[in-house]
């Protein structure tokens, strides 16, 4: 940083430009490396379809997702490309409008876990002590716990309806967002920059926010993106276990649990479909977090 | 060593009382009265009253969270509110039954995973590597539900090879309890395989790339010697922390195994509660399962730390 003079009081405006232009051509060769990656160009392409899905649903599907004026499980073909379910209602159209929830809900949980994570996480690395030993515990006893169990419990205990299941999936992936964030701000913490700043005489919240925030937004993005991944997951998972989205939503955890049970008696289209979408959005957004991350550590 | 174990286990009783805290806490997020919901809307208020006295949830939440702890310590886990049958009894049963199916998982993964996973290191870069990274990743970010729809409807239903519901006959003899038992653990496999693989891969290549490994290639060791005594015995030991981490959550996977294949284990009694609203014994479930994790990730630290002095001699845990 040759252009800062030393005599110059505030150096601040001058060093932070040169620090955000450094951090905009990272950005840009890391966007360059990620439109090469296979995976995040597969990944890209079926979320990018996923998307279309949610935001055009109305338009592509070929009928209304709640009507039930046709034929009980009629199978895939013909003028019901994936056959119907048992009440008569398209499957096809309830997977096309199906990605709708799915993809408003997951990014909702994962800024949630990701917002209320790094916060967390800034504040028990930066501070380290009793506060960071004091939460330490608590994510340690949180973790001790699958994700959709607790929200089992809570789910049980509070009522199931959207909101309460975006907020309870969210709220729990705080504390494993916490965590990450920690062991990111521990390893910059010690940098020459964080110390300048503190003799500087910089506050903490400064410090944390516009000198160490910036300087993680790497394994905070890759964080962000793989807890979309587990929130579609868990998602689909407590609908399916019936404590998640209720019917008649056309929601694709809920499609598999209402007729998993008819699998044997040969009706598998209206599990199967609903359960193809499910594995390819998880899979897509992972691909994309692999990618991402793989990018980073470059 | 021993001040190691002590320190682990006293580290772990305070993660395990923060655990009973969070439980109690999230099954009562709505402090209501249990008298009313058990009995109904139109039950007269001295049996109401009657209810919360015996069942003490009449009392102040932390006087009843103390209470429970005392029970809990007596090995009392009190009532389920849909069955009036002691959760204890309901829950002795189905851990068994599931623990069955967790271990016939776990012993079919590890070395399958293991195995696999280091191979793939070794080959790095190859098809068969590239074929276990895909897998492996397709595989454990898959809802259980999704793995086992896909397992019923190709091999139970299309092909019949293994039966839909994993109920064998009463008195079964071993083979055909795991013949009824295939598919559920397959759907297990399948996830927990990846998660498996892929840390024992990249244990493998970090080891393989370390230090240590180029002195003894460059001391003159066979390869075989330099993989068997440097890079396996470094690779593997991240390896057994996440098998402890995920033996804890394959319980959180029965949950739909379970109840897709219609199996009789603590997941499908965990979610017929949940449905039903039977706080007393979905917490306690909840508790039990944590309470497994904890201890499988306590036998793997000290596991790890006989295998590795580091770990036991730092000064930080």
């Amino acid at each position: 940083m040759s252009a800062v003079d030393p005599t110059v009081l505030e150096p601040e405006p001058l060093k932070d430009a040169g620090a955000a232009a450094d951090r905009r051509s990272a950005r840009r060769e890391r966007l360059r490396l990620l439109v090469r990656n296979p995976s995040a160009i597969i990944g890209g392409a079926i979320l990018i379809f996923w998307i279309i899905c949610a935001v055009f649903g109305d338009v592509i599907a070929p009928y209304s997702p709640f009507a039930t004026d046709f034929d009980g499980h009629l199978p895939p073909g013909g003028t019901h490309i994936l056959g119907t379910d048992q009440l008569g209602r398209d499957v096809l159209s309830r997977v096309i409008i199906g990605a709708r929830d799915v993809l408003i809900a997951a990014p909702i949980c994962a800024t949630i876990g990701v917002g209320l994570g790094t916060l967390i996480g800034l504040l028990m690395g930066y501070y380290r002590g009793w506060l960071d030993d004091g939460l330490g515990r608590i994510i340690e006893a949180f973790l001790a716990l699958p994700v959709p169990l607790v929200a089992l419990l809570t789910l049980a205990a509070l009522g199931s309806s959207t909101t309460t299941v975006v907020l309870t999936v969210g709220i729990f992936f705080t504390p494993i967002v916490a965590r990450t964030v920690r062991a990111a701000v521990l390893a910059e913490r010690e940098n020459d920059y964080v110390q300048a700043a503190k003799l500087r005489g910089e506050n903490g919240l400064y410090i944390m926010f516009r000198e160490i925030l910036p300087n993680i937004t790497g394994p905070i993005v890759v964080e962000f993106t793989v807890r979309i991944g587990y929130a579609v997951f868990t998602i689909a998972f407590l609908s399916f276990l019936g404590v998640g989205i209720q019917p008649p939503t056309p929601d694709w955890g809920l499609m598999v649990s209402e007729e998993y049970a008819l699998i044997i008696g040969g009706y598998w289209w209206v599990t199967v479909f609903p359960a193809l979408a499910i594995a390819s959005l998880v899979i897509a957004v992972n691909l994309v977090a692999d990618a991402l991350q793989e990018v980073n550590e470059r | 060593m021993l001040r190691f174990l002590i320190r682990r286990i006293a580290l772990g009783l305070v993660t395990l009382l923060l655990l009973t805290v969070i439980v109690f806490a999230l099954s009562n997020v709505i402090p209501g009265d249990v008298g009313r919901q058990i009995l109904g809307p139109f039950a007269p208020q001295e049996s109401v009253d009657e209810l919360n006295q015996r069942l003490g949830t009449d009392q102040p939440l932390y006087t009843q969270y103390l209470n429970r702890m005392a029970d809990y310590a007596r090995g009392d886990l009190g009532e389920s509110y849909a069955s009036r049958e002691s959760v204890a009894n309901l829950i002795g049963e189905s851990f068994w039954a599931s623990a069955k199916l967790a271990l016939l998982a776990l012993l079919v993964t590890i070395p399958l995973a293991v195995i696999a996973g280091v191979y793939a290191a070794l080959k790095r870069g190859s098809i068969f590597d590239r074929v276990i990274v895909t897998v492996s990743l397709a595989g454990s970010s898959l809802p259980e539900f999704v793995t086992a729809t896909f397992i019923i409807v190709t091999l139970g239903v299309s092909l019949s090879i293994f039966p839909v519901l994993a109920r064998p006959p009463d008195g079964a003899d071993p083979l055909t309890q795991l013949y009824y038992l295939a598919m559920p653990i397959m759907a297990l496999v399948i996830v927990y395989f990846g998660y498996i693989a892929r840390m024992a891969r990249a244990g493998v290549i970090a080891a393989l790339e370390a230090d240590y490994t180029r002195t003894a290639v460059m001391k003159g060791l066979k390869r075989g010697v330099v993989i068997r005594r440097h890079v396996l015995r470094n690779a593997l030991l991240p390896t057994i922390s996440v098998v402890a981490t995920q033996t804890g959550y394959l319980f959180g996977g029965l949950l739909a195994v379970e109840l897709i294949f219609n199996y009789n284990g603590l997941g499908r009694l965990l979610v017929t509660a949940a449905r039903d609203k039977d706080l007393p014994l979905l917490s306690a479930g909840v508790l039990v399962i944590g309470i497994v994790y904890m201890i499988a990730t306590l036998l793997a630290d000290i596991l790890i730390s006989i295998l590795n002095p580091r770990v036991r001699l730092g000064e930080d845990g």
